[in-house]
């Protein structure tokens, strides 16, 4: 039987299993459309900007592990999307993106809504594709989501010509795909497995250091397990947060610009530093030749082969998927009849706590403004530390890092590589639709949450209970933290004047909105919004405008010339 | 993208501990490919000296020639960022081992009155081929290492000189070195 190129993509969505498809229509996609509309497995998502859609399905992705999947329209539809491409490819998260594109006898043309998609994606994007015949359709739609989701995964594009969508020719779904040029090394090499184990267990100062890596390939229980037979300290970025539980006394916090004192003395004091699917990117280890130290052997292991020696030197690279390499070194650390050195780690332990006494996260309570960190505490209280965690990014990002714990992966979703402000809003909308019934926040400012903020009308037509905790300090806090430090105190540009009223702009989108601006108003407003599980429900809080991130690593500087609240 | 820094840079630069590579490529011969290998090169700031690319005796696979300039990290980074791309078949660093390489330049040179019989010689000394003559010049063929063909021109006056076009370096290893899938 003779099927559409619309009619085999929809075959191919549904082969794959997708249920939500996050998207907006436009003329080179009408034909799909037409058929997304003829079936109900595959659910359409209309968002109302397609960044929105990117991030949906995005946010879909990182709280399921499944492969999220867009659809825009060409032209200005892929433009828009790219952000959100970028975003997904700087964290490796497997998306499908499928674009339409002007029919091929148009293609080169500057037709209406033409652009070269596969060429301004190309280095966002782990691959893409133009499909110039129908029938390579299946195959190549096949391809994508094989690409996408195994070796390090990434958002891959399919480009499809309307004509092509319009063409018919015979449907078979491929089972399985060869490519001669892509077969990722995913089993790590065993004598180097051998050699990091052996390392591990002769450390006098040891220290794990966990990131992305961990989250995307579910290796939180094996990466705990690990630790813990140790006993040694581990840390995790922001990528990797939940990859290792956040309460556990083993955990020292965050590393990095705005890590913990304790881990950031740690990373450049260990002997042995064994990074396990994290990329030593400047935001975690600063300055790397002051990061350099001649006497700390470094174990690597990661998935991307250019991800290990890229920026640090390492001793032993180990290429292969973290989860199953950890497994092997916890087959050989049981096996093996040497234990770590008792006295040295307890003595390593007494000077890791020694630098935890500085209490680098402290900060004022009895402020009479709402502090922003205290916002996040209590959302930690109220929410039992179980609800997933979007942010957009800036202050608000880190202290949602710093100061919600998470003990489990997929939980906290942040655009951690490329830094991408409305992130947050859009974001969250796929993980409630993937998780219906759980409790999902956004912790946004007044500055990210309006560059997605048309999301909100998303949100009531699919009837999305998000929680929105708008730390509101009417500045581009972030921005204003380094005009303070760096730029003798002149904040050019970072003061957000004329900003809404949040209030009413959430009751105009159809939901409830909430004004917070004394701290002891700030628990009851959580608990009655939480109460809300219906609704979205905005909170305001207008916060403390002059508060920073502590400690800080400044730009270019080494990780441990941190600045502490205490030392300003 | 520096496409061909000044001819010797590698000499140059080499005493900054950056040498001379060339990566011999093998890719999937599709639409495409050349941009996401040369926009690979552009977008991480690693220098081109020269690229040639042409499809093999299996008609699906090209083999690309570049010769880059870096330091061993870069040029580690710069293997493994090929080889990471989903088109990329096999990527081989020839100057890792005995190679030969080879360029071919096609100059157009003034030939005229005393000149013309000393550009004559000039081109047998450098086993080079005339293959168009008119009564004011020459068109000669030379192929060998990039320094010989360097070598060529700096030997003759720059003034005689109408027009020069070089295909960049092609290489191969060695006797038992084989790049094949």
């Amino acid at each position: 039987m003779q099927l559409t190129g619309a009619e085999i993509v929809v075959r191919c969505l549904q082969e794959e299993g997708v249920e939500y498809v996050y998207g907006y229509p436009g003329g080179s996609v009408l034909n799909i459309y037409d058929e997304l509309h003829k079936q109900e497995k595959v659910k359409h998502v209309l968002v109302r900007h397609e960044q929105g859609a990117v991030h949906a399905a995005d946010g879909y992705s990182r709280s399921s592990q499944k492969t999220g999947v867009a659809l825009v329209t060409s032209g200005p539809g892929v433009t828009n999307a790219v952000t959100g491409i970028a975003t997904a490819y700087m964290d490796s998260i497997p998306l499908v993106v499928l674009s339409g594109q002007v029919p091929t006898h148009y293609i080169g043309q500057d037709a209406f809504q033409e652009c070269d998609a596969v060429g301004i994606t190309r280095p966002c994007v782990k691959h893409n594709f133009l499909v110039k015949d129908v029938k390579d359709l299946a195959a190549t739609i096949k391809k994508a989501f094989y690409l996408a989701a195994t070796g390090r995964p990434g958002p891959v594009l399919v480009d499809i010509p309307k004509d092509v969508t319009q063409a018919k020719t015979a449907f078979s779904y491929p089972r399985t795909v060869a490519l001669r040029s892509y077969n990722p090394v995913t089993k790590g090499h065993s004598g180097q497995i051998k050699k990091a184990v052996q390392l591990l267990l002769e450390a006098k100062r040891p220290m794990v250091y966990a990131g992305g890596g961990v989250v995307l390939n579910n290796a939180a229980p094996q990466l705990t397990r690990l630790v813990r037979s140790l006993g040694y300290p581990c840390t995790t970025t922001l990528m990797g947060l939940g990859g290792f539980p956040g309460t556990d006394p083993q955990y020292t916090g965050m590393p990095g610009m705005h890590g913990t004192y304790e881990t950031n003395m740690a990373m450049q004091h260990c002997d042995v530093l064994i990074a396990v699917g994290a990329r030593f990117d400047d935001r975690v280890i600063g300055n790397p030749s002051h990061f350099f130290r001649a006497d700390r052997k470094i174990i690597h292991i990661d998935i991307d082969p250019s991800s290990i020696s890229k920026r640090v030197k390492v001793d032993v690279p180990i290429v292969g998927y973290v989860a199953d390499v950890l497994d092997e070194m916890q087959k050989l650390i049981d096996g093996s009849p040497q234990r770590p050195d008792a006295a040295a780690l307890k003595a390593w332990w007494a000077e890791i706590k020694e630098w935890q006494g500085k209490e680098c996260l402290r900060y004022d309570r009895g402020s009479a403004l709402i502090k922003p960190q205290f916002v996040v505490e209590k959302l930690y209280e109220i929410t039992g530390g179980d609800a997933f965690i979007t942010s957009d990014v800036g202050q608000h990002q880190m202290w949602a890092a710093q100061y919600y714990k998470f003990d489990q992966p997929r939980r906290w979703i942040n655009s951690g590589g490329l830094g991408t402000m409305g992130f947050g809003l859009p974001a969250a909308m796929g993980v409630q639709m993937v998780n219906p019934g759980a409790t999902v926040a956004c912790v946004t400012g007044e500055a990210s949450i309006q560059m997605c903020i048309q999301e909100l009308s998303t949100c009531k037509q699919y009837h999305l209970p998000i929680k929105l905790v708008n730390l509101n300090n009417r500045y581009l806090g972030m921005v204003r933290q380094w005009q303070e430090f760096f730029y003798g105190n002149r904040y050019a540009e970072s003061y957000v004047d004329a900003l809404p009223d949040f209030v009413k702009l959430a009751e105009a989108y159809g939901h409830v909105g909430m004004k917070i601006e004394k701290p002891g108003d700030v628990e009851g407003a959580l608990r009655e919004a939480f109460k809300l599980k219906e609704r979205l429900v905005f909170m305001d809080f207008i916060t403390d405008q002059t508060e920073n991130v502590f400690p800080m690593v400044p730009g270019g500087k080494g990780l441990t010339e941190m600045i502490l609240a205490e030392e300003l | 993208m520096r496409i061909a820094p000044p001819r010797g840079a590698a000499r140059r630069s080499g005493e900054r501990g950056n040498w001379r590579h060339i990566l011999s490529i093998l890719v999937e011969n599709e639409a495409g490919a050349l941009s996401r290998i040369s926009g690979l090169f552009s977008a991480r700031g690693y220098n081109i000296e020269s690229l040639t690319v042409a499809p093999t005796e299996d008609p699906t696979m090209s083999r690309m020639t570049i010769v880059t300039i870096g330091s061993e990290d870069v040029i580690e980074q710069i293997t493994k960022q090929l080889n990471k791309l989903v088109e990329v078949v096999k990527v081989v660093d020839l100057t890792e081992g005995n190679h030969i390489e080879r360029e071919l330049m096609l100059v157009k040179v003034r030939a005229a009155g005393k000149d013309r019989d000393e550009m004559k010689r000039l081109a047998d000394i450098f086993r080079g081929r005339i293959l168009d003559v008119t009564d004011k010049s020459y068109t000669i063929e030379l192929t060998g290492t990039g320094s010989k063909l360097d070598a060529f021109l700096q030997a003759i006056e720059p003034g005689v000189i109408l027009e020069t076009v070089r295909t960049g370096a092609s290489g191969i290893g060695r006797g038992e070195r084989i790049l094949r899938v």
